[in-house]
């Protein structure tokens, strides 16, 4: 029942906003936002920790080509279902400060989206599991289409074609999964699993990278990424925030749930190619983003560097990895949300982008430079913060997959200080620019966006323990079936 | 009787004999669509193809005993003569557009 | 009794959260009053808990659970805390000279506009410098480990409207970062070779492996790395100097007496896996014997106060080093504590200095401060001999006991430390000379303003001294007859390693030859100073002044940064740029928008088929009518 809500509530939210709402759309988006934060607190209160899949809600849909409308929660389900609950509120939130043309609209997509994310995080249908996927898509394609910045008919159209060709492979590899099914066919995950498991190691090869190159694509994992860094800038910093603090994950859920059990032999003959090409990323990300003057987009690179760790650490086949990956994810969402929410306050006040004009923040706005150095710390993975624990386990999970691996990827932790550190510097320290002389300080919804940030940081940094329990059962139960 | 003594001279004629008439008239109308650029003369080469057509029904009808052949013969018919009405009004607005009855010039809708 | 152990981390914790949330409604006497008590109730509680362990006889290793913190899969960490011998001296090192050295800040700081935001870092610095050696795992020890990092980040670049000062706390932060990621192996190493990364269990695991076995030289090479980036040991040493950009109450805290022994806390508390790798030993004794003697040679040429200190201090570290390396773990931590006292000494003597000069740091400006500043001349002279080893003052006993163990391990190692030791003489003698003898240099300005500091300052100066003075009774040789107390304090965190290291025993005789040796040459080499810089009344040359190349390398402190800037910085940078420019953006990027001008242009290719002629189309359809009949047909 509670699923159901879960995604009706959005779904029915937006449509009212897009046909009833005015001005007041956002008020109602953020009140719908909070409802449904509300739903799936219950529902973390109902869960019981163990790797059944519970709120279980599975009605027949196309009987004849055994397609079910089944949607369930495990433990890396709810994590995630958390991850979108609490990041839309402060998404929609974040935008009080702008002024969006037809806002109904604006607020609406975002409502939908959150549905198909939901939708992606808990189907257990194949098929339907391909519709939310694409759904997610839709909404936030006419996000950056619409509210965009400059050139952004070619960028979106080309994250459009991008992520589609990806997706098409992965409709392509599920139906023929489908095809594989015993007895009746069946795109039961469950069914496809047992298909999938069944194939000769050349046909699990060759599905693995119908599914594989849908999950880097969305992640996006080295070289795949190059839509990324351009429709990070190009979008509504809503539109970013959505991109990459809670859609990216879609990738890696993909890849956990739906890639590593489908096809285990084919994930066990390349997990350490694609370990290879995320370590590459990494460091070539990192690398990238140290020579950025643009702080959007230098954010955008970094967070291909993270989720190129949390990659590697998925394809390590191991507890620690995948359980840092899923920790990760929450903490990536919640960082990288509130680094572009800093970026957006300071494009607001300073009209620019560019590192090279700023300068001197911390003398004007000190607390505005202190919630920065909390989030950044976060972002550096400094213990004690939220950082921390995800990259510990990845790290650890990729070492034991091969030492070599772990030097190479560790070397984010100092990459990502000397990127991060520098643009901390070059835009908050220093002397005042003339782009900074009236900065102000985080006005009052910025301010709770802050604080709330700051304190999910740290207190998840400090106490991550709940989360990891939440998901462990979930994630023994999936390698079971991977080794 | 009369009856008795057309189908008697139908089959006195052989089976071949139709399909090579209506073979010849086909062809013909191909061949006019294919050379003429005249879009009336077209038109009718049209016509005369689906006239071949339906001589073969005919026949084959007549031959087998079997009355679908004749029924889809005027079905047919009627369909055409539709098709005529609205290919010539077509026709007519063309000539008045463009003052030219020639294909080759109509080819706006190329790109 | 034990349980209140978790009170220790906890009240700087508490002082920086109120100082740190409320700071800007704090006076500058309250968030100083609260940092301070902070840090004495901790000193105070460290002090019980020392007491209690004194007292406690065999069992004297407690473990504290806190909560669980990072679990996956069997992969466990608790947040808990450990006291024993040895993290009972650590703390009450941290929390009696990061006492002292609050009390100084408050006058030392006093008129500075972030006052109250510098007493929030130093204390949260304490918190996760008590964590760092509180932890009962590897874990927890590297949170304080890069906790402190932070700090020592923030406190580096406390006036950050200064770039070199940014650029300085960037380079401690990154350098350290290098190091930590050694740790972080170490770390996943231990834990795929021991299961676990608890003390308990890895030492008790341990003891069962051979000498020299590959796993165990990986894992202490690895933790050495961490332990170099902390604790500024060749190559990884140029951020130390550089970090002098902080506030001198922070040089002496962070950067001298606390922080940077990390390194050789964490090789003492990991010392049954050092004893069981002798060849890593014996790495570690190399870099530390080099790198005393290589940062004892810049410091011979540097014109700045702090500089000189920040160099001594990367040449007392290798000396901590050496000891570790030869498994002389206890003298080690004795080195630790002696310098601690000496060298925050040191370090807020010259605090006071410039404080006097008005933030001048150039020793050529100054000169004949003794009559100026009595107390802090007096403080600092104690120092000075102090560092140099001249008995019966702190440094002495600690060195000479590193350099006894020295000569029974290896003559040549021996050889460089005494070598050390006396360009350590010399350059602090030099300083001292140069800095208070002769004629005041500076400008008129500030010789009418010099003044001695107010007593916030000197009275941790004259404790210090005091210890300074008194410290090395706590290790007396046995050359002497007397208990080494600290040694027998520790004895339990050591025995371990104690059973399977042969004793470098030396004749007394031969010790007492080598102690009037070493104090033989350095007071010669004291008086040389004094005859260079005092009689002769000698000065460093100015800025420009072309020198002779040997000279001239030292001064430039061997162009190690330049090297580091060239061969590593500059062409790692350059390689991003053609990343980002050529790879990135053309070759990558430009791949998928082949592919999609490729579609374009086949489109673009394929639409000319479609000529918008009727008979064209006729033919085709007619022709291809026919082909497909004949392909039924055949």
């Amino acid at each position: 029942m509670l699923t159901a809500i879960l995604i009706a509530l959005p779904f029915l939210a937006g449509l009212l906003i897009i046909t009833t709402g005015g001005e007041q759309s956002k008020r109602i988006a953020l009140g719908a936002a909070l409802a449904e934060l509300v739903v799936a607190g219950i529902m973390l209160a109902q869960f019981q920790i163990n790797a059944e899949s519970q709120f279980v809600l599975n009605y027949p849909w196309i009987p004849s080509l055994g397609i079910n409308f089944h949607l369930a929660v495990d433990g890396i389900s709810m994590l995630m279902i958390l991850l979108t609950t609490v990041l839309t509120p402060l998404i929609i939130y974040s935008s009080f400060g702008h002024h969006y043309s037809k806002p109904q609209n604006f607020y609406g997509l975002i409502l939908l989206m959150q549905m198909a994310l939901i939708g992606v995080f808990t189907a257990l249908d194949g098929f339907l599991f391909y519709i939310f996927w694409e759904l997610a898509l839709i909404p936030i394609y006419f996000i950056c289409l619409l509210w965009g910045g400059e050139n952004r008919a070619k960028i979106t159209f080309k994250f459009f074609l991008y992520t589609m060709v990806g997706s098409l492979f992965m409709l392509v590899a599920l139906i023929y999964l489908f095809q594989q099914t015993t007895g009746t066919h069946s795109f039961d995950i469950n069914a496809l699993y047992a298909a999938g498991q069944a194939l000769d190691i050349n046909t699990q090869r060759t599905i693995f990278w119908g599914l594989f190159l849908a999950f880097a694509i969305k992640m996006p994992i080295f070289p795949l990424h190059t839509w990324q860094p351009d429709t990070y800038v190009v979008a509504p910093t809503q539109g970013t925030m959505l991109l990459s603090g809670i859609m990216l994950k879609m990738g890696i859920y993909g890849a956990i749930r739906w890639l590593l059990p489908m096809v285990p032999e084919g994930v066990a003959a390349y997990s350490h190619l694609v370990m290879m090409l995320a370590i590459i990323g990494i460091i070539y990300a990192s690398l990238i983003a140290w020579v950025q003057t643009d702080i959007k987009r230098l954010i955008a690179y970094s967070s291909i560097a993270h989720v190129g760790l949390i990659a590697a650490g998925v394809f390590s086949l191991n507890e620690q990895g995948i359980s840092g990956a899923v920790f990760q994810m929450l903490s990536h969402g919640i960082n990288v949300f509130a680094l572009f929410f800093i970026v957006d306050m300071i494009e607001q006040r300073t009209k620019t982008r560019l590192m090279g004009n700023l300068g001197g923040v911390r003398t004007v706005a000190p607390k505005f430079a202190t919630f920065f150095m909390v989030i950044m710390m976060g972002s550096v993975a400094l213990p004690l913060t939220n950082g921390f624990p995800g990259e510990f386990l990845l790290l650890n999970g990729v070492y034991q997959a091969s030492g070599m691996y772990a030097l190479f990827a560790g070397i984010t932790i100092i990459l990502g200080a000397v990127y991060m550190l520098n643009a901390y510097q070059k835009s908050m320290l220093g002397e005042v620019s003339a782009a900074t002389e009236n900065f102000e300080e985080p006005k009052a919804h910025e301010t709770h966006i802050l604080w709330i940030c700051a304190i999910l940081v740290i207190v998840m940094g400090v106490y991550p323990k709940p989360l990891f329990s939440i998901a462990e059962p979930a994630i023994q139960q999936l390698l079971t079936m991977v080794k | 009787m009369v009856q008795d003594t057309m189908a008697q001279t139908l089959h006195g004629i052989p089976i071949n004999a139709y399909l090579m008439l209506s073979a010849v008239l086909f062809s013909i109308g191909v061949l006019g669509v294919l050379y003429r650029r005249n879009i009336i003369v077209i038109f009718m080469c049209i016509e005369l193809m689906l006239n071949a057509v339906n001589l073969l029904l005919a026949a084959f009808g007549a031959y087998r005993g079997d009355s679908n052949g004749q029924i889809f013969v005027f079905f047919i018919m009627a369909v055409a003569a539709a098709e005529v009405a609205v290919g010539l009004a077509i026709l007519v607005m063309i000539y008045r557009n463009t003052k030219n009855t020639d294909i080759d010039e109509l080819s706006r809708l190329k790109w | 009794m034990i349980k209140l152990v978790a009170l220790v981390p906890l009240f700087p914790l508490l002082g920086f959260i109120i100082i740190g949330l409320f700071g800007k409604s704090l006076s500058k006497t309250v968030a100083g009053v609260v940092a301070s008590g902070a840090i004495l109730l901790s000193f105070i509680v460290s002090l019980l808990l020392f007491i209690n362990l004194n007292e406690a006889g065999e069992n004297v290793s407690h473990t504290v659970k806190l909560f669980d913190w990072i679990q996956a899969g069997k992969f466990s960490a608790d947040l808990s805390l450990l006291i024993d011998p040895l993290s009972s001296v650590f703390l009450l090192i941290i929390t009696g000279v990061g006492f002292l050295i609050h009390v100084y800040s408050t006058g030392y700081m006093h008129d500075d506009e972030g006052h109250n935001k510098f007493f929030s870092y130093l204390n949260l610095f304490v918190f996760f410098m008590l964590l760092l050696v509180l932890g009962s795992n590897y874990l927890v020890m590297f949170v304080g480990w890069e906790g402190v990092g932070l700090c020592s980040y923030l406190l580096i670049g406390f006036w950050f409207k200064n770039t070199n000062y940014n650029n300085a706390a960037k380079k401690a932060f990154i350098m350290n970062r290098i190091g930590d990621l050694g740790f972080l192996l170490g770390i996943f190493l231990i834990y795929v070779t021991f299961g676990s990364v608890s003390y308990s269990e890895v030492f008790a695991q341990a003891k069962f492996y051979g000498a020299d076995e590959p796993v165990l030289i990986a894992i202490t090479l690895l933790l050495f790395v961490g332990a170099m980036g902390k604790s500024a040991q060749l190559p990884l040493y140029t951020w130390l100097p550089d970090a002098m950009a902080g506030p001198t109450p922070v040089s002496a805290l962070i950067h001298a007496a606390t922080m940077v022994t990390a390194g050789i806390y964490m090789i003492a508390r990991s010392n049954i896996l050092y004893t069981l790798a002798p060849t890593s030993l014996h790495i570690v004794a190399l870099i530390g014997v080099i790198t005393a003697v290589f940062a004892a040679t810049i410091g011979l040429l540097q014109n700045d106060i702090k500089k000189v200190l920040a160099y001594s201090t990367v040449s007392q570290l290798g000396y901590m080093f050496l000891a570790l390396g030869m498994g002389a773990y206890t003298s080690a931590v004795f080195h630790v504590i002696t310098h601690a006292f000496f060298k925050a000494l040191l370090f807020l003597g010259a605090g006071s200095v410039i404080h006097a000069m008005g933030g001048e740091q150039d020793i050529r400006k100054m000169g004949g401060l003794k009559s100026h500043l009595p107390i802090t001349f007096a403080t600092f002279l104690i120092g000075t001999i102090a560092i140099a080893g001249i008995p019966p003052f702190a440094g002495f006993f600690s060195k000479d006991e590193i350099l006894a163990h020295a000569f029974a391990h290896n003559k040549i190692f021996w050889l460089l430390g005494v070598g050390g030791s006396v360009l350590t003489a010399f350059y602090m003698f030099r300083l001292l000379f140069l800095t208070f003898y002769g004629k005041f240099r500076g400008t008129h300005h500030q010789e009418e303003h010099l003044h001695e500091s107010p007593k916030s300052i000197t009275i941790p100066l004259m404790v210090l001294a005091g210890l300074s003075v008194l410290g090395g009774f706590i290790g007396l040789p046995e050359a002497f007859h007397a208990k080494h107390l600290l040694k027998s304090f520790l004895s339990p965190v050591f025995a371990a390693s104690d059973l399977r290291m042969l004793p470098a025993e030396i004749s007394h005789t031969t010790e007492y030859a080598l102690m009037a040796l070493a104090i033989i040459i350095v007071l010669i080499v004291v008086l040389l100073a004094r005859n260079k810089y005092v009689v002769k009344g000698e000065l460093p040359v100015a800025d420009g002044v072309v020198l002779s190349p040997s000279s001239k390398l030292i001064a430039n402190k061997y162009y190690v940064d330049e090297i580091y800037d060239t061969l590593i910085i500059r062409p790692l940078h350059w390689i991003s740029g053609i990343f980002y420019r050529v790879m990135d953006i053309q070759v990558v990027d430009g791949f998928v928008n082949f592919i999609g001008k490729a579609v374009v242009w086949s489109s673009n290719t394929a639409r000319l088929t479609q000529t918008g002629k009727i008979g064209y189309y006729v033919f085709v359809m007619v022709l291809s009518v026919a082909l497909l009949l004949l392909y039924i047909s055949y």
